[in-house]
């Protein structure tokens, strides 16, 4: 692979990954947003794989593997099947009214959340200056992808009133870092990343049996019902 | 010594406690009584880490830093007094646990849960300190955040289940934060030339650390202090503490707020040893020390309102946390053994006064203050080490909170005019928060008791963890005795400059 297609692949495989995070705030269907969430996991893999292909490091195609599997393939179907848990019967008379498959009412409506987006990725470029600098390389140029995709998620966190769009904002946390270890370093030590992909899984399998006793409790997954503990 | 022994006393403080998990698990048909004797067993695991940890404290200051699998463990001084104070605590906690789940009636499938995840939660804390590799102590900071969660949110009230939701959320968050932090320093020692094996070696790091990149160790630093600040409790990642400590059964509240909250902050320093060895140590001051006041002031204006006693000694271990986070700011050697001696005594100050809280929280079925009077009356010895353990959280003498906020002041005023702004700024916050803190503590303790009921023992089972914790917070307060090696050595390891 010559020097000008690698960038170039390397490019879309950025910006497919920026992109993929922009449109989980602009949908509110929460299966939706798992979709392209599993979207998302491909676009880091291929970023992987690229890297590895280039620099002839057949380990990290396959550390590039693992981490499809876990990001487009496992952790998609997690969050799916946590959906289908938490969907009303079929036939439920407010089957619309009480889905729990929508975002209704984010803190910050969609229109403001797009143009946070784009004013979080310049952010992202500002920070990232003195890594580019220190060496650049057409793999470093794209590291504020990564960063402006972290903060993407930490204003998904904070902003989604659902359960589920939580988890999603810090799945794309996560991803973010990932790809920033990725297009730094070409991947953090093999152990490393093993340890930290366990915890994730461990905690989005945490969050999951947490949402399914939020219903259980609360009788829905939205954020604002949960007012049982304040200092007042 | 030898290899072998060194080898075992490394392992066995996370191997002990993770085969006593799972033991726990494995057993079919767990004793239906909560208290039988096969409860007490639960004790091996925490005295395995302290017995350890008593071992190493002999040789690792004579003979140096030990290391076992090609250095993926290593126990420094550092490392030796953290395993001391989470062998202490979690002694104290264990002992604790079969009483409470006693009086929670709890059903045996609950008690197998509580003791899996508590006993693979200390491996955790073990791994955490005892880790050389900052990925792998990352990894174990994040598993305690995992294995505590469903401890959080035990009962399945809506409550719990509230308080146990933002705990995950805003501690994952929190410390996958660190993690960039972390990858970022990665990034600045592999283009530093320091090969993929030792890059996130932790004494590798720390002895090649001017060569580090500064720029990029700055942002690496900055996202790694809020990180494990959220962990520890800092500022302005904290607001998961008083309802996780609050809905928390008490022992596992007591290991929280005594150790885990240490422990991210010993992790913490680790990285703060790389940071100031790149960039001088007055970024990492600043940084620490403006948070350390942050959550002061937080938290002196939250327990002046405050009428929960849980959430209350909740609101004590944000203040603690961020004094420990000043004295690191200020960073002389007099500041370092203070922070550890803070360390260790907050730790099982916090025990005692977290497991009497439960005891009174059993008594008088609620978490009120307004609600408890005359505890004194009632419950003699309750009383007695609930008010001796916020007398020790006050830190008024002979407790060892005592000793390490004098030595703290005395560093702080010697160590140039900001860092004595910084100090009195923070006394000011602290004597709020005693007020508050005693006041608050009064008014439970003293007054008629209710209804003229005959007085309540306590008993020796649930008496004794109260006792020890107490007697061994005022003999650290008086003298270190045996540990004065290992505690100067350890000082040397975070206040080296």
């Amino acid at each position: 692979m010559n020097d000008a297609v690698y960038t170039q692949l390397l490019d879309l495989a950025c910006g497919a990954f920026l992109l993929a995070a922009v449109v989980v705030l602009w949908l509110r269907q929460l299966a939706s947003i798992v979709r392209v969430f599993a979207l998302q996991g491909v676009a880091l893999a291929a970023v992987a794989a690229l890297l590895g292909t280039y620099d002839r490091r057949w380990e990290v195609l396959a550390v590039a593997t693992g981490i499809g599997v876990l990001r487009a393939g496992l952790l998609p179907l997690l969050m799916r099947r946590a959906l289908t848990a938490l969907a009303p019967a079929p036939g439920h008379p407010y089957e619309e009214d009480v889905s729990e498959a929508r975002e209704t009412e984010p803190l910050v409506n969609v229109a403001a959340s797009l143009l946070s987006a784009a004013l979080l990725t310049l952010l992202a470029y500002a920070v990232a200056r003195p890594l580019v600098e220190l060496n650049p390389t057409p793999a470093t140029r794209a590291l504020p992808v990564g960063l402006a995709v972290v903060l993407i998620g930490f204003f998904t966190l904070v902003t989604r009133r659902r359960a589920l769009a939580q988890v999603v904002g810090f799945l794309l946390l996560d991803n973010g870092i990932t790809a920033t270890a990725f297009l730094a370093a070409s991947g953090v030590p093999l152990i490393v990343e093993l340890g930290v992909s366990f915890d994730v899984l461990l905690a989005v399998l945490v969050l999951r049996i947490l949402t399914t006793r939020m219903r259980a409790a609360f009788g829905g997954t939205g954020l604002d019902d949960m007012r049982e503990l304040s200092d007042r | 010594m030898t290899h072998a022994l060194t080898t075992a006393l490394l392992t066995a403080p996370v191997a002990g406690p993770l085969l006593a998990s799972a033991a726990y698990a494995a057993r079919r048909r767990p004793a239906r009584a909560a208290g039988g004797p096969a409860a007490w067993l639960g004790l091996l695991s925490p005295l395995t880490i302290l017995l350890c940890g008593a071992a190493l404290a002999v040789t690792v200051p004579a003979h140096g830093a030990a290391t076992a699998y090609g250095r993926m463990l290593r126990a420094d001084a550092l490392s030796v007094w953290m395993l001391l104070a989470i062998g202490a605590v979690a002694t104290l906690a264990c002992a604790a646990s079969p009483g409470y789940l006693a009086r929670e009636d709890a059903d045996p499938p609950t008690v197998r849960r509580y003791h899996v995840l508590v006993h693979a939660f200390l491996a955790a804390m073990s791994a955490a300190v005892l880790a050389a590799n900052l990925g792998v102590l990352w990894t174990a900071i994040e598993a305690t955040t995992i294995l505590t969660a469903f401890l959080v949110g035990h009962r399945r009230t809506r409550a719990c289940v509230e308080a146990a939701w933002k705990y995950v959320v805003i501690c994952s968050a929190g410390i996958a934060l660190a993690f960039l932090g972390t990858v970022l320093l990665y990034y600045a020692a592999r283009q530093a030339g320091i090969s993929e094996a030792s890059a996130l070696d932790w004494p590798a790091l720390a002895a090649r650390a001017d060569r580090l990149d500064p720029a990029v160790v700055r942002l690496g630093t900055g996202l790694v202090v809020l990180g494990f600040g959220a962990k520890a409790g800092l500022a302005p990642l904290h607001a998961w503490l008083p309802d996780a400590y609050g809905q928390a059964p008490a022992p596992v509240a007591a290991l929280m707020s005594g150790v885990l909250s240490s422990v991210a902050f010993t992790g913490l320093l680790r990285y703060k040893v790389i940071a100031d060895a790149a960039l001088g140590s007055g970024y990492t001051r600043v940084l620490l020390a403006g948070l350390a006041l942050l959550t002061l002031a937080l938290a002196a204006a939250l327990l002046l309102g405050q009428r929960d006693h849980q959430r209350m000694l909740a609101y004590s271990s944000m203040e603690h946390m961020a004094l420990i986070a000043l004295g690191a700011a200020v960073g002389t050697p007099l500041a370092a053994v203070a922070v550890l001696l803070h360390i260790l005594g907050h730790g099982l100050a916090k025990t005692v006064a977290f497991c009497a809280s439960g005891h009174i929280v059993r008594l008088r079925g609620t978490s009120r203050i307004g609600r408890v009077r005359g505890l004194l009356a009632e419950a003699p010895a309750l009383g007695t080490a609930f008010a001796l353990a916020v007398i020790a959280l006050l830190g008024l003498p002979p407790f060892a909170l005592f000793a390490a906020e004098l030595g703290l002041a005395r560093a702080g005023f010697a160590a140039g005019p900001y860092c004595a702004a910084a100090l009195a700024a923070a006394l000011a916050l602290v004597l709020t928060s005693f007020a508050a803190l005693g006041i608050r503590t009064a008014r439970m303790l003293l007054g008629p008791p209710p209804g003229g009921r005959p007085p309540v023992r306590l008993g020796a089972v649930a008496g004794l963890p109260l006792a020890a914790g107490l007697l061994g917070c005022a003999a650290l307060g008086t003298a270190t005795g045996p540990l004065t090696r290992l505690l100067t050595a350890a000082a040397a390891i975070i206040g080296g400059h």
